[in-house]
């Protein structure tokens, strides 16, 4: 503690705090480095190394990737038309934009699935106009997953949107700029960061996705087979090392991406406040 | 707010293509699980909708929700309060952890409780000396629970908390208030609404976690089926018509989830403004 405050109850929050925390946080994790600690590096290696691992790596991390690069595009518009313009239904706009918080995600799942099957409302349209299946492909995850992240990017965004002063714009603007060059001179260097943190929290959230995921996917190996299912499987076989070995690798994966996006945020951070 | 007079085309563009995405994305999903649940007239949604196994898994849902809701509320003021009213070493260590349930794959979740509660964990002995069965058990789906949905709580109120400073609660103390007293009466206030949200949230992802709960529950039917897990065992025994029925409940409760969000978050704004 490096002052000591005059409210009180200190040591009953931060107790609180730090007992559940070890409770359902801690000790849980500390269990994995332990079972971990137990395996050995030749076992690790060949488990994650499996063809059909790898795949799933893959496939995991080419469809999240792809739908956050959707969420990233579109989630700037959804941002952009809720803060500048004046529309009718805005609020409900606004409101619906937060349902794949609220909607479980196996609900999602099976809805999207049933609708994209060749069978289904959407599913039909396209693969009798172009031949196009969705439900069990790897566009069928990717559309999934665009489903669970747009809210990332969106209330990422928005906020930041939010508190550019129009003054810099109409400075632009009586500068010469036209909307096109105010816009990417001006306001897009602005909600770049907070647009590539919306990025990867939404890209770290699709690569460990699971309940809308895995009707949609079909889950046939090499193809459409994504690496949360991979350790779903070994768990049911109670293959204990080899689910731990590859939940490694993701916890690896996250926190690559995660660091990434703290690293530009904090290089952005310095740009901006002129110390670099 | 300051809303720019834009007359370019564009403006109807983006408006046009938010619409679009979002009544593609995310309305349609949610509109054809409400037309797929009554395909079978109302009798057969109320038939779906009251089979034995279908109340028990909903109870089994609730009672769930209900201690990882009563929990997280407990433990997310303490750790808000904790974070925004003290200055102590390990600060931002401590958010981290608080935050990290976010960004795991809900699989993964599931998979640690297993190490660590599972056969072959150290814990096991003891616990299976007394008698206690954490995983494939409703405990498990309760931890699991409380695991994903920890830190939406103090989530939704370290901003307020920061933004609301410490000087009133100094000020009480000061004149000799206790710690409870500070709380409920000066805190409180100024954290209410964004207190409900995030029980509101909290308690949709609670319903709705299906990957952690899916790797802990033993799946039996009637025991440790959770809704969505139940969904899950109608979609894949083809039963559509049920699973999309007892989808229709979760997909209630998220509509009330975000018309609370709006109404909410209009009630914490006139309070801020009121403040002011």
């Amino acid at each position: 503690m490096k002052q000591k405050s005059i409210i009180p109850g200190f040591g009953l929050s931060f107790g609180i705090t730090i007992t559940a925390l070890s409770l359902v946080v801690l000790i849980p994790l500390c269990s994995l480095v332990v079972f971990t600690s137990r395996l050995s590096w030749s076992e690790f290696w060949y488990t994650v190394t499996r063809p059909r691992i790898l795949s799933g790596y893959y496939v995991s991390i080419s469809t999240a990737f792809t739908a956050s690069l959707v969420n990233a595009g579109m989630g700037l518009v959804l941002a952009w038309v809720l803060v500048r313009y004046d529309f009718p239904g805005k609020r409900f706009l606004d409101g619906i934009i937060e349902l794949p918080f609220a909607l479980p995600t196996a609900v999602a799942g099976i809805s999207l699935t049933h609708m994209t099957t060749t069978n289904g409302w959407v599913g039909r349209i396209f693969y009798d106009l172009f031949g196009i299946r969705i439900a069990y492909t790897r566009l069928g995850i990717t559309i999934a997953l665009i489903f669970i992240g747009i809210p990332f990017v969106v209330r990422s965004v928005q906020p930041v949107l939010e508190k550019i002063d129009i003054q810099y714009e109409e400075a632009a603007f009586i500068l010469g700029a036209d909307r096109g060059a105010t816009f990417r001179k001006v306001i897009f260097p602005e909600i770049l960061p907070s647009l590539i943190s919306g990025f990867t929290l939404a890209f770290a959230r699709s690569i460990g996705e699971y309940g809308s995921v895995v009707f949609i996917a079909g889950n046939t190996p090499y193809e459409t087979e994504i690496a949360p299912l991979l350790i779903m499987s070994e768990l049911q076989e109670f293959d204990y090392a080899a689910a731990t070995s590859i939940a490694l690798v993701m916890l690896g994966i996250a926190f690559v991406i995660l660091s990434v996006n703290a690293f530009i945020q904090s290089v952005v951070s310095r740009r901006v406040s002129g110390l670099a | 707010m300051k809303v720019e007079k834009d007359k370019g085309i564009l403006k109807y563009i983006l408006i046009l293509l938010s619409f679009t995405f979002l009544a593609v994305f995310l309305l349609l999903p949610l509109f054809y699980i409400v037309v797929t649940a009554l395909r079978d007239g109302i009798t057969g949604y109320v038939q779906a909708v009251t089979d034995a196994y279908a109340v028990k898994a909903a109870l089994l849902t609730i009672r769930a929700t209900f201690w990882a809701v009563a929990v997280n509320t407990v433990v997310g003021v303490a750790a808000a309060w904790c974070v925004t009213k003290f200055a102590f070493k390990g600060k931002k260590l401590l958010s981290t952890f608080i935050d990290l349930p976010v960004t795991v794959s809900p699989i993964i979740a599931g998979l640690i409780y297993v190490l660590t509660f599972g056969r072959q964990g150290d814990l096991y002995q003891y616990l299976d000396a007394w008698g206690i069965q954490i995983i494939f058990a409703v405990p498990g789906i309760v931890l699991a629970t409380i695991f994903v949905t920890f830190p939406f709580i103090s989530r939704e109120l370290i901003p307020v908390l920061t933004a609301q400073g410490t000087d009133e609660e100094e000020a009480a103390a000061l004149m000799g208030a206790g710690t409870f007293t500070i709380f409920r009466k000066v805190t409180l206030p100024h954290i209410k609404w964004a207190l409900l949200y995030g029980v509101v949230l909290c308690t949709a992802r609670a319903m709705g976690e299906f990957g952690a709960v899916s790797v802990l529950s033993g799946h039996l039917r009637g025991k440790t089926n959770t809704l969505p897990l139940y969904i899950e065992l109608l979609y894949q025994g083809y039963d559509f018509t049920g699973a999309f029925a007892a989808s229709s409940i979760l997909v209630i409760m998220a509509v009330i989830v975000l018309i609370l969000r709006l109404v909410l978050e209009q009630k914490g704004k006139k309070d801020q403004e009121r403040n002011r």
